[in-house]
């Protein structure tokens, strides 16, 4: 990533957004890859990696609830934020830019329900 | 073809339950729209129409008529376009899955600098720290550009309209003609199709919009104001050197100028310049002023035969830019003042596009789908019109000019909690937010007071 023309550049490990904390904003990634990790107990547990033209934080800014888990640059990441006043100004005119977000978040309701199927097999066995 | 008929497709009953008029006039399978302008406006239109098409699964065929070639440099293959992507317009595309290329941004803005007359200079960041403002060559670059590493931001809309489906006829559209089956559209080497729908996406420099007068259409076109932009080679150590990633803004006391601005770019840097009848007289004005002086090398001099042009933007947006068949979006139709035209050229293009796809394409339809868009930047722009008033109204008061001043350093060096001048200017030279937006932040007790009280601490020479 020689020359950084729009966004800004995370390094690797950098934390991007933090477990718990509140948020009004959401990020699309525009060159390399995140992940997504939450802390369970002890333990933290890589829930997703995230690539180019992906987007995540979109949560907080439709539930008003806090941060569900902690993201980090995975190498470098070059990230635009997305204000949430400018995003839901633009919604209120265009209901349709909703719908990514809608097409994205149905993606990954199907994996985890895919993902719950496999535990609770892996339970039954 | 489409047909004047009650019949619609499945695809159209389905996706227009609520909001059907029965003028029985939509797009069908099969039919046929013609984008007269391959702009920004054309290609988010074509883009967004085949878009929306397939997901209520239907085909459409799009022809968009663009004699430009974007890879040609000079005029040959440039839309006369200062070339800023507005922080807003970066985030919604990025919402849409559009990311702009490295090799088309130019440079990424994160900040602004504001030079006034009195020679005071502020440096105003994004709220960010992020670049989130895109500098790009609407052309493949000035005519001096051989060999530039740099592509057309108008050449890569283009590409994704292309991807999505959409046919380019690289032909200059001669004649328009309404018939009884769709609209007539001709090309200079006499080649005539047909097609259900014409979206007009040309920009006010054309006098295309000339042969439509026939059509004896309700439609007139935006009322218009010249600009002058022209292309300063630096190159790229030097643009760095002098200019940054910063935007400068002049706050000039030269007659009839009504925004001023260097933007830098890859190994250029573009002057902007807009107002009222700016001429030869008002550039060598500005390009003297000591304010601008100090932002270009001190052994820079105006190369002979630079790219320049004198284009005329829109000013007051188009009366009913729609008829049956016939939608008028981007410049042509109503546009924002002085800022974000590719940021408008989305908003109508996108807007149009449901319209066509979700309403029809009859006049109602567009009345009703379309123009409360066009409305509304219109209306946004009447305010925007007393903004600019009041800032050129400020700007020539000294007081009040240096409390302002006063009131952004403040804000800047880190001693205010709410950066509310800061964010009033930013969004005001950047376009970010709606002039209504803008206005109504200054009206607030709490701004007043801190400009009054930054008013009289400018007026009594007192530093912070």
């Amino acid at each position: 990533m020689a020359k950084i023309t729009i966004g800004k550049l995370y390094e690797d490990g950098e934390q991007i957004v933090r477990e718990g904390e509140t948020g009004d904003c959401m990020y699309v990634i525009q060159e390399g890859s995140v992940e997504v990790v939450r802390r369970e107990g002890a333990k933290e547990v890589q829930l997703a990696v995230l690539n180019a033209g992906d987007f995540f934080g979109e949560m907080a800014i439709f539930d008003r609830e806090k941060r569900s888990a902690t993201v980090r640059a995975l190498g470098e990441a070059r990230l635009l934020t997305i204000d949430k006043k400018t995003f839901l100004r633009r919604i209120a005119e265009d209901a349709s830019l909703a719908f990514r977000i809608t097409q994205k978040m149905s993606a990954r309701i199907r994996e985890l329900n895919a993902e719950v199927g496999r535990l609770r097999s892996a339970e039954s066995d | 073809m489409a047909r004047a008929s009650s019949k619609r497709s499945i695809a159209a009953e389905l996706s227009t339950p609520s909001v059907m008029r029965d003028s029985g006039l939509c797009l069908e399978d099969g039919s046929r729209v013609a984008v007269m302008g391959g702009g920004p406006a054309g290609s988010f239109f074509a883009y967004f129409l085949l878009d929306m098409a397939r997901m209520v699964d239907l085909e459409l065929q799009v022809d968009i008529y663009e004699p430009r070639d974007y890879t040609k440099i000079g005029p040959a293959g440039c839309n006369n376009c200062g070339g800023i992507v507005s922080e807003s317009l970066v985030q919604h595309l990025a919402t849409e899955g559009i990311t702009l290329p490295d090799n088309v941004v130019q440079r990424g803005i994160d900040s602004y600098v504001m030079h006034t007359m009195d020679g005071a200079t502020v440096h105003i960041d994004t709220p960010l720290g992020e670049k989130r403002i895109a500098s790009v060559h609407r052309g493949a670059g000035p005519r001096d550009a051989e060999g530039s590493c740099w592509s057309s931001f108008d050449g890569f809309l283009q590409s994704l309209a292309i991807e999505k489906g959409a046919n380019v006829v690289r032909k200059r559209i001669s004649d328009v003609a309404l018939q009884p089956v769709g609209v007539r559209v001709s090309t200079r080497d006499e080649d005539v199709q047909i097609y259900d729908l014409l979206a007009v996406a040309v920009g006010v420099n054309t006098g295309i919009l000339k042969t439509l007068d026939k059509l004896d259409l309700q439609y007139e076109p935006p009322q218009t104001s010249k600009t002058y932009i022209s292309e300063l080679h630096l190159g790229r150590d030097r643009v760095v050197k002098y200019l940054g990633s910063s935007m400068h803004v002049f706050l000039l006391n030269l007659p009839r100028l009504e925004f001023s601005a260097l933007i830098p770019k890859g190994d250029y840097v573009t002057l902007c310049l807009l107002g009222e009848d700016i001429d030869g007289t008002m550039v060598d004005a500005f390009l003297d002023a000591p304010q601008v002086k100090k932002c270009l090398p001190p052994d820079w001099k105006r190369p002979e035969g630079y790219c320049h042009c004198s284009p005329k933007i829109n000013v007051r947006g188009a009366a009913r830019p729609f008829a049956d068949r016939m939608v008028f979006i981007g410049d042509c139709g109503v546009t924002r003042l002085y800022k974000d035209g590719i940021g408008a050229a989305y908003r109508t293009a996108k807007a149009a596009a449901r319209t066509a796809i979700h309403e029809g394409i009859a006049a109602d339809d567009f009345q009703h789908g379309y123009w409360p868009t066009c409305r509304s930047l219109d209306r946004d722009n009447r305010v925007g019109e007393f903004v600019f008033t009041m800032n050129r109204f400020l700007q020539k008061l000294k007081p009040a000019r240096l409390g302002v001043t006063r009131m952004v350093r403040t804000e800047q060096e880190g001693n205010s909690s709410r950066p509310r001048m800061s964010m009033v200017m930013w969004d005001l030279f950047t376009g970010s937010a709606p002039y209504k937006d803008i206005l109504f932040r200054t009206l607030r007790p709490a701004f007043l007071v801190n400009l009054f009280w930054n008013f009289a601490a400018a007026a009594l020479g007192k530093r912070d």
